[in-house]
Parts: C-alpha cells; sequence; structure tokens
C-alpha cells in the first residue's frame, strides 16, 4: 500500500514535468499546425540557461530568468525561422524543426561540452519532506509537484478567463476568422512559441537537477512529449494532461513492480522450455517489466494511432 | 519529375533509347574505373560507405520525394534487413549461397517489415506518418536491447562473409571485390529505382503527394499508392542493409536508431528532394563531409547541422534544386551573364564563412582545450590561441566577406533576374 502511494507520487511527478513540455507542443500544434521537433530542445536549453545563471546568482534567480531567455529565444526561431519555411508547407517545416534540433544539441556540446555539467538542486530543498513509512518523498519533488501544478492552474486561468487566452483560443480553431477581426495573429503565433518554449524551459529548469543536464537530455526526453501529446490528441490541452499522467504512472509502476512473463506464461498453462538458453523463446520468457518500462508509452501511441487516430481526446485527425 | 517530356518522348519513339540509357552507362563505366583513380584502402571504404548510403537515401527519397511521407523511423527497415544478412552468415546453408545474391533476403525482410508496418502507418500522409514512423521506430530500436535471439543486444552480432560460396572463385576477402558487389548492386537498385518512379504507381505516387483529394476523385485510393511506395522503399532500404551486413560484418542497435533514422533524412534532404539524383549527391557530399571535416575538426557535427537548417531555410530544393535553378538561363544561352556576379558574392560568403568557422573553432578551443595547450593548427598554419592577432584576422574575414557578399547580392539578384528572362522576340 505504502509502495503505491510512493510510486503514485513519482509517477505524478514524472507526469506533471511531461506535461509541462506537452502543453507547449500542443498549444503550439494546435495553432500553428506545427509538430516542434525541437521542443524537448528548449527544454535542454532551460536546464542550460538556469545553470550558467545559478553560477552567478542561484538556482532561484535561474528558475526566474531562463525560462524567460528561453522563450525569447524561441520567439526569435518562430519569427526568423519557422515563419519563413511555413510558406513551403507542413512537411518541410517539421524538418526544420528536426534540424533545429539537431543544431541546438550541437551548440550546447559547443558551449558546455560534452559531459554532464554540475546543475545541482538547491540547498533548502535538500532532503526529505516527509516519509510515507519507510520511504523519504525528496523535498524537491513536492516542489515540482507544486510547481508544476501551478502553472497549469496559471494556463488554465490565463487560456479560458482572459481576453488574450480568449484570442488564442479563437485563433486555435478560426484563424482566419480572428485575423479578419484586426487581431495580428502572426504576433499571436509567435506569442504562443514563446510561451510554449518558455514552458518547456522552465520544465528543464527544475528537471535538470534531478535527471541531470547533458546534451542528451533532449533526445531521452523529445520523443515521450511526442508520444505524449498524440496519445492524448492532438490541440487537447487536458488529453496532454491524461496522457501524461497516464505514461508517468506507467512507466513508473513497470519499473517499481517486477512483473515476470515467465509468471504469465506459466500462469497461462504454457511449460517454460528447458534449457531455456538455448530456446528461440528465451526472449519472451525472461522478458520482465522494467526491462520494457520505456518501450510501454511507444507501444501504447502505435495502438492508439491504430486504433484511434485522434488520439484519447483529440477532436480532429492529426 | 522533370523530365516528364523528356522520357514522354522517348517512350513515343519506342524502346530505350540511348540519351535515356547514356547517364546509366556512365554512371556503371564510372563505377568501374574508380577504384582505379582512387587506389588507397581508405577511398575504397570510404566509396562502398557512398554507395550503401546512396541505395539508403534513394530508397528514402521514395518516401519524402516522391510519397511526400516523411519518415523517422527509415532505419528501421535497413537495419532488419542487414541484421537478417549476418544471421544469414551465421547458418550453415551460407556455405551453398553465393554471396552477392544475399542483399535479396535483406531486401525481402526489410519488404516484409515495411508490409507490416505500412498497412496502418500509410493511412495518412503528413504529420501522422511521421509520427507514426517515429513511434515505430523507437519501438524496434528499443526492442533491439530486449530481443537478443535476434538483435544480439547490446553488442550487436556479427558474421563472416567470406564462409560463403565463392563466386566465380571471388571470396570477396578484399576490399576492393566488396566495391564491385555493392557497385553492382548500386547500379541495378538506382536503375529500378528509377524505372519504379516512371512505372503509373510512380507517377501516382506523385500525384498522391501533391494532392491526395484529387488523386481519390480520379479513382486511385490513395493509402494504396502509398502503401506500395512504402513497401518498396522498405525493399530497397533492405538491399542497403544487405550491403551494410557484407561490408562491416557487423550490426548493432545503431543501425536502427533515430539518429540514423535522422541523418537519412538530412543526407536526402541536403542533396534534395525535388529530383530522382538528388539523394546521390546528397549521399556523397554527406559522406565526404563526413569524412573529410570529422578528420579536420571535432565540431563537424555543428557544421553539418547547421548547413542543414540553412538548406531547409534558404534552398528548400537542396543542391540539386539549386544545380537545376540554372536550367534556364543554360538554355537561354544566359549563363555567362552569371559568372562575375557569382564570383562577386561567393568568393566573399566562402570568406566570411571560412573566418566565421575560424572563429568558432578559437572560441571552441580556448574554452576546451586542455591547459596549458594553447597551440592549434587550422588552415595548415599553428597559432597560438592567447595570441589576439588571429581572433581578429577571422572576425574580418567574417565581417569583411559579409559585409561584401551583401554589397554583391543585389547585382546577382539582379543578374539572376535578368538570366531568367527570355529575350524579346524583335522581328
Amino acid at each position: 500500500m505504502d509502495l503505491i502511494l510512493v510510486n503514485l507520487i513519482d509517477g505524478l511527478v514524472t507526469g506533471l514535468l511531461l506535461f509541462m513540455l506537452s502543453a507547449g507542443l500542443t498549444l503550439i500544434f494546435s495553432m500553428m499546425g506545427v509538430l516542434n521537433f525541437a521542443h524537448a530542445s528548449f527544454y535542454m536549453l532551460g536546464a542550460y540557461f538556469a545553470y550558467q545563471i545559478s553560477t552567478y546568482v542561484g538556482f532561484w534567480m535561474g528558475l526566474l530568468i531562463a525560462p524567460p531567455i528561453v522563450g525569447l529565444v524561441g520567439a526569435a526561431v518562430e519569427r526568423y525561422g519557422l515563419r519563413r519555411v511555413h510558406q513551403y508547407g507542413h512537411v518541410p517545416e517539421l524538418i526544420f524543426t528536426f534540424g533545429l534540433a539537431l543544431l541546438i544539441e550541437e551548440l550546447v556540446k559547443f558551449i558546455w561540452g560534452n559531459d554532464q555539467i554540475p546543475y545541482q538542486i538547491p540547498e533548502i530543498l535538500e532532503g526529505a519532506a516527509f516519509s510515507i513509512s519507510s520511504y523519504d518523498i525528496p523535498a524537491y519533488k513536492v516542489f515540482m509537484i507544486f510547481l508544476s501544478l501551478a502553472i497549469f492552474l496559471g494556463l488554465l486561468y490565463v487560456l479560458t478567463r482572459t481576453r488574450v487566452g480568449m484570442i488564442i483560443q479563437a485563433a486555435l480553431s478560426y484563424p482566419r476568422t480572428v485575423e479578419a477581426l484586426g487581431h495580428n495573429v502572426p504576433l499571436v503565433f509567435m506569442g504562443v512559441f514563446g510561451v510554449g518554449t518558455a514552458l518547456a524551459g522552465v520544465a528543464g529548469v527544475i528537471a535538470g537537477p534531478v535527471l541531470s543536464t547533458f546534451p542528451g537530455m533532449a533526445v531521452v526526453l523529445g520523443s515521450i512529449v511526442f508520444v505524449t501529446i498524440v496519445i492524448g490528441g492532438l490541440g487537447s490541452l487536458g488529453g496532454a494532461l491524461v496522457a501524461a499522467l497516464i505514461i508517468g504512472w506507467l512507466t513508473t509502476f513497470a519499473k517499481a513492480y517486477n512483473v515476470r512473463m515467465e509468471d504469465i506464461l506459466t500462469g497461462l498453462g504454457f511449460n517454460k522450455p528447458d534449457p531455456i538458453w538455448d530456446s528461440a523463446w528465451r526472449d519472451l520468457w525472461t522478458l520482465t517489466s522494467p526491462q520494457i518500462a520505456d518501450i510501454l508509452p511507444y507501444l501504447l501511441m502505435v495502438l492508439i494511432l491504430v486504433f484511434r487516430p485522434y488520439g484519447l481526446f483529440g477532436k480532429r485527425d492529426v | 519529375m522533370t523530365d516528364t517530356a523528356q522520357t514522354s518522348q522517348a517512350r513515343a519513339q519506342g524502346g530505350v533509347t540511348l540519351s535515356a540509357a547514356l547517364p546509366w552507362i556512365i554512371a556503371g563505366l564510372f563505377l568501374l574505373v574508380m577504384p582505379f583513380i582512387f587506389q588507397s584502402n581508405s577511398a575504397i571504404t570510404i566509396m562502398n560507405q557512398m554507395a550503401i548510403t546512396i541505395i539508403f537515401a534513394l530508397s528514402y527519397n521514395m518516401l519524402l520525394g516522391q510519397g511526400g511521407m516523411l519518415s523517422f523511423g527509415h532505419a528501421v527497415y535497413m537495419g532488419v534487413g542487414g541484421f537478417l544478412c549476418v544471421h544469414i552468415m551465421n547458418w550453415e546453408i551460407f556455405g551453398s549461397l553465393p554471396l552477392p545474391i544475399l542483399p535479396i533476403f535483406g531486401g525481402i525482410f526489410g519488404l516484409i517489415l515495411a508490409l507490416i508496418v505500412g498497412s496502418f502507418s500509410t493511412r495518412k500522409a503528413g504529420t501522422v506518418f511521421a509520427m507514426i514512423s517515429l513511434g515505430v521506430g523507437e519501438l524496434i530500436a528499443a526492442c533491439s536491447v530486449i530481443i537478443v535471439v535476434f538483435f544480439g543486444g547490446e553488442e550487436g552480432i556479427s558474421g563472416d562473409r567470406t564462409y560463403g560460396l565463392p563466386f566465380f572463385g571471388i571470396e570477396f576477402l578484399t576490399q576492393i571485390e566488396v566495391y564491385y558487389l555493392i557497385a553492382f548492386w548500386l547500379l541495378v537498385s538506382a536503375l529500378l529505382m528509377y524505372l519504379f518512379s516512371r512505372t503509373p504507381i510512380g507517377r501516382m505516387a506523385n500525384a498522391v503527394r501533391d494532392n491526395p483529394e484529387r488523386a481519390e476523385f480520379l479513382g486511385y485510393s490513395a493509402r494504396w499508392v502509398r502503401f506500395y511506395s512504402f513497401i518498396a522503399a522498405g525493399f530497397f532500404a533492405g538491399i542497403a542493409g544487405g550491403l551494410f551486413a557484407i561490408n562491416y560484418e557487423i550490426l548493432t542497435e545503431e543501425n536502427l536508431n533515430l539518429h540514423t533514422s535522422g541523418s537519412i533524412l538530412l543526407v536526402t534532404f541536403l542533396g534534395g528532394v525535388g529530383f530522382f539524383f538528388g539523394p546521390i549527391i546528397g549521399a556523397i557530399v554527406f559522406t565526404l563531409l563526413q569524412t573529410v571535416l570529422s578528420l579536420e575538426t571535432e565540431l563537424w557535427a555543428l557544421y553539418v547541422g547547421a548547413l542543414f537548417v540553412a538548406t531547409v531555410m534558404f534552398f528548400p530544393g537542396g543542391l540539386s534544386g539549386v544545380l537545376m535553378m540554372h536550367g534556364t538561363p543554360i538554355k537561354l544561352g544566359k549563363w555567362r551573364m552569371l559568372v562575375k556576379p557569382y564570383i562577386k558574392v561567393l568568393v566573399p560568403a566562402v570568406l566570411c564563412i571560412l573566418g566565421l568557422a575560424g572563429f568558432i573553432e578559437l572560441m571552441f578551443h580556448a574554452r576546451h582545450a586542455a591547459i596549458g595547450e594553447s597551440e592549434m593548427t587550422l588552415f595548415w598554419t599553428t597559432f597560438d590561441h592567447s595570441n589576439p592577432m588571429p581572433w581578429i584576422v577571422f572576425a574580418v574575414l567574417a565581417l569583411g566577406g559579409f559585409w561584401l557578399a551583401r554589397k554583391g547580392s543585389p547585382e546577382l539578384t539582379g543578374a539572376w533576374h535578368e538570366a531568367n528572362t527570355p529575350d524579346e522576340v524583335s522581328e
């Protein structure tokens, strides 16, 4: 029981982190029809910028300053890169963001080197916040949960209760009409792109210290973020949240509980071949759930795309 | 898709014309004499790698260029084909099998996998297809660590090509023998892929790429057309995989992952997706860049990445697109007008890029070199990075080159416009 609770919290942390990335990505997608392949690269930039700032003025200023800088970089990319490529169509846009992801990774390697950098959590958040029976819950995780929730609520408020949010929502579904009403849609696009990448930057700032900050961090998370928004349904914020949580919990539980294929197969009445190392099925028999935890999201995505191409909550076709 | 007129002409005359066959004959002769020009072992290694990349890139362009399907997981089909070929090398039956036909098995296996994946992934083109290909690609790449029987886990699997049945006494012990095997397959598969693009189904693939709705109205199922292109691409990727297996005799997880899939996208796009020969140029240039630049600098990936992004932004037609842009001026006999403005812009532009690269190298060296090692060699000169002189030289080169190129560009635009307008017929 206690272990379930601990895993629930762990999965929640992962899920909320994924959500912070996928929220920006799905906003950008539903607005411009662009799947930003480089989204996770902005997450990485967030972590690196925050580290660089934190070496001068400490973690908290990094948390405050790095995301807006990432947002500015993102807005500049939209203004000077994507807008230019937009005329060629969606596929070149996707290729552009793919190239951008490569370029950002190389730039990060160029500036900060190939190795992991010592980006640490602040002292005040070290140690455990509370413990469930014998399991300590680190204070930093609690901080991550609260920060992500605050951002989620803030985003929800802005999108549903403010004038800017209304315009964004309108531009999501009817960009031409909104433009006809006199709003500067390209500016809205740039703003959304900037905010979306800034959100990814926040995720990077807070995830950097726990998931380690190295040039490959974008690749590690990049595809999973895609998977999240595809499962949730492209363009759906709620879907992104649900999918992020599902993926968070799915992978956490698969890693925590060692479900062995051997037990399942024996339970189904199959006989274990003997000797096992000589059998063609040995990989199937020795399969365990921690082994496949990382590919479960992809499996889920392929299944979703095959059976429900709209995703869980998506309304429109991808 | 450009020389439609030419082909229909050829078809009207009936059969294969010399002008249609000529490029292939030249290519064949070229492949034949290359090893006599570049005799060193390393050159042949590079050429082998190049030829395999060309087949792979051409097969990728069947999807991206001809079918409008952006795939992020094409390495998978090449990979599984290669893995199967290595397995065949390790089976006893290999002793009674001549090595040159081995790639066919890779191709068939790639085709079977493409058959399975394509059955659900080709329903839509564009973003959905890209996402499914990414998902399937990551899935299979991740499986390679789990399904050890087939993929060999982290260390991969290796074989020995020389156990095969000798082919007219050739046992493929040396690189040069392997080169001719690969060159043969390169010519055959390139020809087949070209012919595929000329068949009605290849033509329909273009139509479906440009306007699926209209193609459907004409009575073609966009999905089936995509499906056929997809499995054909899978087949040729599998052949490339088989050749990879023969050449390197080892396959690992690296042959399946996103990195490989991404770099073939890079190669193809760099060469240009609009023309059949685009990926060939892309593969040659990229392999050269990779081998030459990576010897010279640690930062080669940075330059290639920047080149790629610049290509997408400014020359979406890729290298072949840029080359073919000059068709009109040449046809009009006005290409001479372009020479002078080109020199005026390109020379400073090259200087600017060299200066920038030098500056970047200096910065990189100053940041990451071991303490006390302040000497570095760049452009065949050795200097100290703590000395301000090289910094100034490179900065001046970069800025001055940029300024000069900027200054010359209006003239180039004017000349370009002029060279592309036909003369008024004043008769």
